[in-house]
């Protein structure tokens, strides 16, 4: 079985020349080219040898310490040498490199918040009403995206259209049904539902026929199976029961 | 007692939780001038600086807070049950890159710092220390970087400017450079050294 281990011991190929550098406790201005090369092709040896992932970066630069000790070795034939030494191409990066690290340092030395110094924290009820104060271009793209899904979720006005869903009761569907046999006389059972718009409306115009039946306020009769149901109100507009 | 602008200033500051600036503090008093709540906030400053105590009026991301001073840190986390949480150095390095070189592209961090940073950029993003501030007309328009208000807080900065500029930084490589010696002399040893061989 195969143990892997993986330790990110240099951060970039920058870092490990600096450590070279620091090891040889030589001048970063005036840099031993091929003693730090052959260190450092040798680290990226023993990287490889030790199953630490050795990123592309390492061999650009290591590519390019090879480049600078050629230079460096062959005298420049073109007559077109303008004085430059070589190595600034690995010494400018370096000094930058160095640059930050100092600044990174420094910014590390500052009062922190939450390390050296403290605020005083509102209770979360009260921190809602605060974050209006943040400037106003100061989010990023997942606070943008969180705001858009707040408005879907919202819904959006003027888009809206809430159908309410009309609800009939028994008893009021009586009153209907009485009503129209009064104004129309003698109905057809399928007229009554004419209205109706929807499932559960139509269910409850036929209990609330059924009830009528029940209540002996209305007749329902059938003239042939073909025909339709026919309803004829058993009560005169006073209310009194008819005969027949 | 009266209630003078100092100590209705100083009330919003005792209560707030973010930074205040003049600006937003005018907002909510109207009647006053930016001039004398300016005046208020630098004389409030200045009491609570001569006064002493565990806690000071800082300037900070272009406003004021109230916050402890560095002494009575460890007491403070001791309370809290908590150990302060620490960027990694490569995070610090990166943002340290964006801090002074804002507004900077990935592609500029990278060359920099010599390594592929993009795992860093998330997490400085999601700890809400730097933000995209644009993208470049370049081609593939890349992402441009800055840092964040919650940056100048986190990092006692009273605002952006009172870190060195980029140029700044820029003149102080180019002086080390013009300081360098001369290496030529080395470098036609090796060649010396080789021909002879």
């Amino acid at each position: 079985m195969d143990y892997e281990v993986k330790l990110e011991i240099f951060e970039g190929p920058l870092d490990l020349l600096l450590h070279l550098i620091h090891k040889n406790e030589v001048d970063i201005f005036d840099i031993p080219i091929a003693t730090i090369t052959d260190q450092y092709l040798e680290y990226i040896d023993m990287m490889k040898a030790l199953n630490i992932e050795v990123a592309g970066d390492f061999l650009i630069m290591a590519s390019t310490l090879i480049h600078i000790k050629s230079k460096m070795l062959l005298p420049d034939l073109t007559g077109q040498d303008d004085g430059e030494d070589p190595r600034i191409e690995i010494t400018r990066p370096l000094l930058e490199y160095m640059r930050f690290k100092e600044l990174a340092g420094e910014l590390e030395e500052r009062e922190l918040l939450d390390r050296d110094v403290f605020v005083r924290h509102l209770p979360s009820y009260l921190q809602s009403q605060m974050e209006d104060w943040e400037p106003r271009l100061d989010v990023n793209l997942f606070q943008l995206m969180d705001a858009f899904k707040r408005i879907i979720d919202e819904g959006l006005p003027g888009v809206q259209l809430t159908l309410q869903p009309e609800r009939w009761s028994v008893t009021e569907k009586t009153e209907v049904i009485i009503d129209l046999l009064k104004e129309a006389g003698p109905t057809f059972f399928q007229r009554l539902f004419s209205e109706d718009r929807s499932l559960s409306e139509v269910v409850v115009t036929f209990l609330a026929v059924l009830e009528l039946v029940h209540l002996g306020l209305v007749k329902v009769s059938q003239p042939t199976h073909e025909s339709d149901i026919h309803l004829v109100l058993s009560i005169d507009e006073n209310g009194e029961k008819l005969d027949g | 007692m009266a209630e003078s602008l100092e100590f209705i200033i100083e009330a919003l500051l005792f209560t707030s939780e973010k930074p205040l600036n003049a600006h937003e503090i005018n907002s909510w008093l109207s009647g006053e001038t930016l001039a004398d709540i300016r005046q208020a906030l630098g004389n409030l400053k200045t009491q609570y600086d001569s006064m002493g105590r565990s806690f000071a009026l800082k300037e900070v991301a272009q406003g004021y807070q109230f916050r402890t001073r560095p002494e009575y840190a460890p007491y403070i986390l001791k309370m809290f049950k908590t150990s302060p949480t620490r960027l990694s150095r490569a995070a610090m390095e990166t943002l340290a890159i964006i801090a002074y070189k804002q507004p900077i592209l990935r592609q500029e961090i990278e060359r920099l710092r010599g390594v592929d940073v993009g795992g860093i950029l998330k997490t400085l993003m999601e700890k809400g220390l730097i933000r995209i501030v644009g993208r470049k007309s370049l081609p593939g328009r890349p992402l441009i970087y800055g840092t964040t208000t919650r940056f100048l807080e986190v990092f006692d900065v009273k605002d952006i400017d009172s870190l060195p500029r980029m140029k700044e930084i820029k003149d102080m490589v180019s002086d080390e450079e013009q300081t360098a010696p001369k290496t030529e002399e080395h470098q036609l040893d090796a060649f010396e050294q080789t021909s002879e061989t």
